[in-house]
Protein backbone atom coordinates (compact mmCIF):
# COMPACT_ATOMS: atom_id res chain seq x y z
CA UNK A 1 0.00 0.00 0.00
CA UNK A 2 1.15 3.21 -0.64
CA UNK A 3 -0.42 6.87 0.86
CA UNK A 4 0.11 10.56 -0.60
CA UNK A 5 -1.41 12.88 0.74
CA UNK A 6 -2.21 16.85 -0.92
CA UNK A 7 -3.82 19.45 -0.01
CA UNK A 8 -6.81 21.51 -1.11
CA UNK A 9 -7.41 24.67 1.02
CA UNK A 10 -8.76 22.80 3.84
CA UNK A 11 -8.86 19.55 2.66
CA UNK A 12 -6.09 17.05 3.09
CA UNK A 13 -6.53 14.20 0.21
CA UNK A 14 -5.21 10.59 0.44
CA UNK A 15 -4.49 9.01 -2.62
CA UNK A 16 -3.91 5.32 -1.21
CA UNK A 17 -2.94 2.41 -3.80
CA UNK A 18 -2.64 -1.20 -3.53
CA UNK A 19 -3.67 -3.47 -0.62
CA UNK A 20 -4.65 -2.41 2.81
CA UNK A 21 -4.52 -5.46 5.12
CA UNK A 22 -2.96 -6.59 8.27
CA UNK A 23 0.36 -5.40 7.12
CA UNK A 24 -0.73 -2.52 5.83
CA UNK A 25 -3.62 -0.44 7.74
CA UNK A 26 -1.65 0.49 10.79
CA UNK A 27 -0.08 3.02 8.36
CA UNK A 28 -3.40 4.24 6.84
CA UNK A 29 -4.41 4.62 10.53
CA UNK A 30 -1.40 6.44 11.60
CA UNK A 31 -2.01 8.93 9.12
CA UNK A 32 -5.97 9.44 9.18
CA UNK A 33 -5.17 10.01 12.95
CA UNK A 34 -2.65 12.78 12.78
CA UNK A 35 -4.91 14.40 10.02
CA UNK A 36 -7.76 13.94 12.48
CA UNK A 37 -6.79 14.57 15.59
CA UNK A 38 -3.56 16.43 15.65
CA UNK A 39 -4.07 18.84 12.40
CA UNK A 40 -7.69 18.95 13.00
CA UNK A 41 -8.45 18.97 9.12
CA UNK A 42 -11.86 19.81 8.62
CA UNK A 43 -12.22 17.31 5.85
CA UNK A 44 -10.26 14.20 4.89
CA UNK A 45 -10.44 12.73 1.76
CA UNK A 46 -9.65 9.10 0.89
CA UNK A 47 -9.12 8.34 -2.78
CA UNK A 48 -9.48 4.74 -3.13
CA UNK A 49 -9.30 4.51 -6.65
CA UNK A 50 -6.27 2.41 -7.26
CA UNK A 51 -6.66 0.36 -3.88
CA UNK A 52 -7.57 -3.24 -4.80
CA UNK A 53 -8.24 -5.18 -1.72
CA UNK A 54 -9.21 -4.07 2.12
CA UNK A 55 -9.87 -6.74 4.67
CA UNK A 56 -11.37 -5.86 7.96
CA UNK A 57 -8.39 -4.27 9.33
CA UNK A 58 -8.67 -2.00 7.07
CA UNK A 59 -12.31 -1.57 7.73
CA UNK A 60 -11.51 -1.01 11.41
CA UNK A 61 -8.79 1.59 10.48
CA UNK A 62 -11.76 3.87 8.72
CA UNK A 63 -14.28 3.40 11.46
CA UNK A 64 -11.19 4.71 13.75
CA UNK A 65 -10.85 7.24 11.56
CA UNK A 66 -14.49 8.09 11.09
CA UNK A 67 -14.74 8.05 15.50
CA UNK A 68 -11.81 10.94 15.30
CA UNK A 69 -13.57 12.39 12.49
CA UNK A 70 -17.01 12.92 14.63
CA UNK A 71 -14.87 13.85 17.77
CA UNK A 72 -12.92 16.33 16.12
CA UNK A 73 -16.25 17.75 14.12
CA UNK A 74 -14.54 16.96 10.83
CA UNK A 75 -15.79 14.90 8.22
CA UNK A 76 -14.07 11.99 6.53
CA UNK A 77 -14.99 11.23 2.86
CA UNK A 78 -14.84 7.73 0.77
CA UNK A 79 -14.89 7.97 -3.53
CA UNK A 80 -13.53 5.90 -5.74
CA UNK A 81 -14.51 1.74 -4.17
CA UNK A 82 -14.17 -0.65 -6.80
CA UNK A 83 -16.16 -3.83 -6.67
CA UNK A 84 -13.96 -5.68 -4.01
CA UNK A 85 -13.49 -2.42 -1.69
CA UNK A 86 -17.58 -2.33 -1.91
CA UNK A 87 -18.54 -5.58 -1.47
CA UNK A 88 -16.05 -5.69 2.20
CA UNK A 89 -17.73 -2.79 3.12
CA UNK A 90 -21.41 -3.96 2.06
CA UNK A 91 -20.60 -6.86 4.23
CA UNK A 92 -19.47 -4.94 7.35
CA UNK A 93 -23.09 -3.04 7.09
CA UNK A 94 -21.11 -0.19 7.99
CA UNK A 95 -21.20 1.22 4.01
CA UNK A 96 -24.33 3.19 5.18
CA UNK A 97 -22.18 5.00 8.13
CA UNK A 98 -19.54 6.40 6.05
CA UNK A 99 -19.87 9.32 3.51
CA UNK A 100 -18.80 7.99 0.07
CA UNK A 101 -18.59 10.00 -3.40
CA UNK A 102 -17.93 8.80 -6.89
CA UNK A 103 -15.36 10.95 -7.42
CA UNK A 104 -13.21 13.95 -6.50
CA UNK A 105 -15.09 16.71 -7.65
CA UNK A 106 -17.84 15.65 -5.64
CA UNK A 107 -16.28 14.44 -2.51
CA UNK A 108 -14.28 18.31 -2.20
CA UNK A 109 -17.38 20.05 -3.19
CA UNK A 110 -18.28 23.10 -0.38
CA UNK B 1 -12.14 -35.39 8.10
CA UNK B 2 -12.35 -35.82 3.89
CA UNK B 3 -9.47 -36.35 2.00
CA UNK B 4 -10.11 -34.97 -1.57
CA UNK B 5 -7.82 -34.32 -4.71
CA UNK B 6 -4.94 -32.09 -2.88
CA UNK B 7 -4.74 -28.59 -5.30
CA UNK B 8 -1.88 -27.04 -2.93
CA UNK B 9 -0.56 -27.13 0.20
CA UNK B 10 1.98 -23.96 1.44
CA UNK B 11 4.00 -23.27 4.33
CA UNK B 12 4.19 -19.87 5.62
CA UNK B 13 5.49 -17.91 8.20
CA UNK B 14 2.73 -15.88 10.46
CA UNK B 15 4.38 -12.77 8.62
CA UNK B 16 1.73 -10.06 7.45
CA UNK B 17 3.81 -9.39 4.48
CA UNK B 18 2.83 -12.99 3.47
CA UNK B 19 -1.22 -12.48 3.44
CA UNK B 20 -0.90 -10.86 0.25
CA UNK B 21 0.88 -13.54 -1.39
CA UNK B 22 -1.65 -16.46 -0.28
CA UNK B 23 -4.38 -14.06 -1.90
CA UNK B 24 -2.51 -13.93 -4.78
CA UNK B 25 -2.32 -17.32 -5.16
CA UNK B 26 -5.50 -18.63 -3.86
CA UNK B 27 -6.92 -15.73 -6.38
CA UNK B 28 -5.44 -17.82 -8.99
CA UNK B 29 -6.60 -21.13 -7.42
CA UNK B 30 -10.32 -20.37 -7.27
CA UNK B 31 -10.66 -19.08 -11.34
CA UNK B 32 -8.89 -22.49 -12.27
CA UNK B 33 -11.49 -24.38 -10.31
CA UNK B 34 -13.93 -22.31 -12.20
CA UNK B 35 -15.43 -19.70 -9.25
CA UNK B 36 -17.73 -16.97 -10.21
CA UNK B 37 -15.58 -14.01 -9.46
CA UNK B 38 -17.93 -12.81 -6.49
CA UNK B 39 -16.84 -16.17 -4.72
CA UNK B 40 -13.20 -15.97 -5.98
CA UNK B 41 -13.34 -12.73 -4.06
CA UNK B 42 -14.82 -14.28 -1.10
CA UNK B 43 -13.02 -17.36 -0.72
CA UNK B 44 -9.88 -15.07 -0.95
CA UNK B 45 -11.13 -12.63 1.61
CA UNK B 46 -12.49 -15.55 4.36
CA UNK B 47 -9.01 -17.07 3.88
CA UNK B 48 -7.05 -13.69 4.82
CA UNK B 49 -9.39 -13.21 7.34
CA UNK B 50 -8.64 -16.15 9.16
CA UNK B 51 -4.87 -16.17 8.84
CA UNK B 52 -5.11 -12.60 10.04
CA UNK B 53 -6.76 -14.02 13.32
CA UNK B 54 -4.20 -16.92 13.49
CA UNK B 55 -1.65 -13.86 13.35
CA UNK B 56 -3.14 -11.63 15.85
CA UNK B 57 -4.36 -13.85 18.43
CA UNK B 58 -2.85 -17.62 18.06
CA UNK B 59 0.59 -16.15 17.60
CA UNK B 60 -0.01 -12.99 19.02
CA UNK B 61 1.43 -11.17 16.54
CA UNK B 62 4.72 -13.01 16.46
CA UNK B 63 5.65 -13.40 12.76
CA UNK B 64 7.82 -15.99 13.08
CA UNK B 65 5.69 -19.18 13.59
CA UNK B 66 4.28 -21.72 11.34
CA UNK B 67 0.90 -21.93 9.45
CA UNK B 68 -0.14 -24.98 6.89
CA UNK B 69 -2.57 -24.49 4.84
CA UNK B 70 -3.93 -27.35 2.55
CA UNK B 71 -6.01 -26.78 -0.60
CA UNK B 72 -8.18 -29.72 -1.83
CA UNK B 73 -11.24 -30.40 -4.26
CA UNK B 74 -14.09 -32.13 -2.56
CA UNK B 75 -16.76 -34.08 -3.38
CA UNK B 76 -20.05 -33.25 -1.04
CA UNK B 77 -23.85 -34.51 -0.96
CA UNK B 78 -26.41 -32.13 -0.36
CA UNK B 79 -30.27 -32.14 -0.09
CA UNK B 80 -29.88 -35.44 -2.18
CA UNK B 81 -27.32 -33.60 -4.88
CA UNK B 82 -23.43 -34.48 -4.96
CA UNK B 83 -21.38 -31.79 -5.94
CA UNK B 84 -17.39 -30.07 -5.99
CA UNK B 85 -16.37 -27.52 -3.00
CA UNK B 86 -12.58 -26.42 -2.30
CA UNK B 87 -12.32 -27.69 1.17
CA UNK B 88 -9.19 -25.55 3.12
CA UNK B 89 -7.19 -26.25 6.41
CA UNK B 90 -5.28 -23.75 7.93
CA UNK B 91 -3.35 -25.10 11.04
CA UNK B 92 -1.28 -23.40 13.63
CA UNK B 93 0.47 -24.33 16.98
CA UNK B 94 -0.72 -21.42 18.93
CA UNK B 95 -2.63 -20.49 21.37
CA UNK B 96 -5.57 -22.44 21.97
CA UNK B 97 -8.89 -21.36 19.97
CA UNK B 98 -12.14 -20.97 21.72
CA UNK B 99 -14.85 -21.35 19.78
CA UNK B 100 -17.44 -19.99 22.29
CA UNK B 101 -15.50 -16.38 22.51
CA UNK B 102 -15.35 -16.56 18.12
CA UNK B 103 -18.91 -15.03 17.81
CA UNK B 104 -17.64 -11.72 16.58
CA UNK B 105 -19.52 -8.72 17.56
CA UNK B 106 -23.07 -7.29 16.66
CA UNK B 107 -22.75 -5.38 13.70
CA UNK B 108 -24.74 -2.40 14.55
CA UNK B 109 -21.95 -1.89 17.15
CA UNK B 110 -19.78 0.70 15.14
CA UNK B 111 -16.60 0.09 16.38
CA UNK B 112 -12.99 -0.72 14.75
CA UNK B 113 -12.21 -4.84 15.34
CA UNK B 114 -14.41 -7.80 15.78
CA UNK B 115 -15.32 -8.37 11.81
CA UNK B 116 -13.03 -10.95 10.36
CA UNK B 117 -15.06 -13.79 11.86
CA UNK B 118 -18.71 -12.46 10.18
CA UNK B 119 -17.06 -12.31 6.90
CA UNK B 120 -15.36 -15.60 7.34
CA UNK B 121 -18.92 -17.00 8.06
CA UNK B 122 -20.86 -14.94 5.31
CA UNK B 123 -18.36 -16.21 2.45
CA UNK B 124 -17.78 -20.04 3.30
CA UNK B 125 -20.26 -22.34 3.43
CA UNK B 126 -18.96 -24.33 6.43
CA UNK B 127 -16.37 -23.33 9.30
CA UNK B 128 -15.72 -25.44 11.67
CA UNK B 129 -12.38 -25.52 14.67
CA UNK B 130 -10.91 -27.80 16.33
CA UNK B 131 -7.70 -28.82 18.34
CA UNK B 132 -5.92 -31.81 17.29
CA UNK B 133 -2.53 -32.81 18.81
CA UNK B 134 -1.52 -29.18 20.13
CA UNK B 135 -3.16 -27.76 17.02
CA UNK B 136 -5.79 -25.08 15.86
CA UNK B 137 -7.80 -26.26 12.81
CA UNK B 138 -9.63 -24.09 10.99
CA UNK B 139 -11.37 -26.33 8.15
CA UNK B 140 -13.53 -23.91 5.45
CA UNK B 141 -15.59 -25.08 2.58
CA UNK B 142 -16.69 -23.70 -0.17
CA UNK B 143 -19.35 -25.20 -2.82
CA UNK B 144 -18.95 -24.25 -6.13
CA UNK B 145 -22.04 -22.54 -7.92
CA UNK B 146 -22.87 -21.33 -4.42
CA UNK B 147 -24.45 -17.76 -3.96
CA UNK B 148 -21.98 -15.16 -2.91
CA UNK B 149 -22.75 -13.43 0.41
CA UNK B 150 -25.53 -11.43 1.29
CA UNK B 151 -24.76 -8.02 0.94
CA UNK B 152 -26.28 -4.95 2.94
CA UNK B 153 -27.33 -2.73 -0.19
Amino acid sequence: MKIAARHLDKITIFDISGDIDLATSPELRKALLRELRELKMPRVVLNLLAVRYIDSSGVASLVEGLKASRDVGSRLVLFGLNKTVREVLQLSKLVRIFEIYENEEQSVAP
Amino acid sequence: MSRGSLLLKMELRSNPEMLCVVRNALSELTAKLGFAEPDCRAVVLAVDEALTNIIRHAYLGDAERPIEATFRRIQLSRDGKSGTALEIVLEDRGVTANPKKMCGRALEDVRPGGLGLHFIRECMDTVEFSRRRGRNLLRLVKILGTKAPQKDS
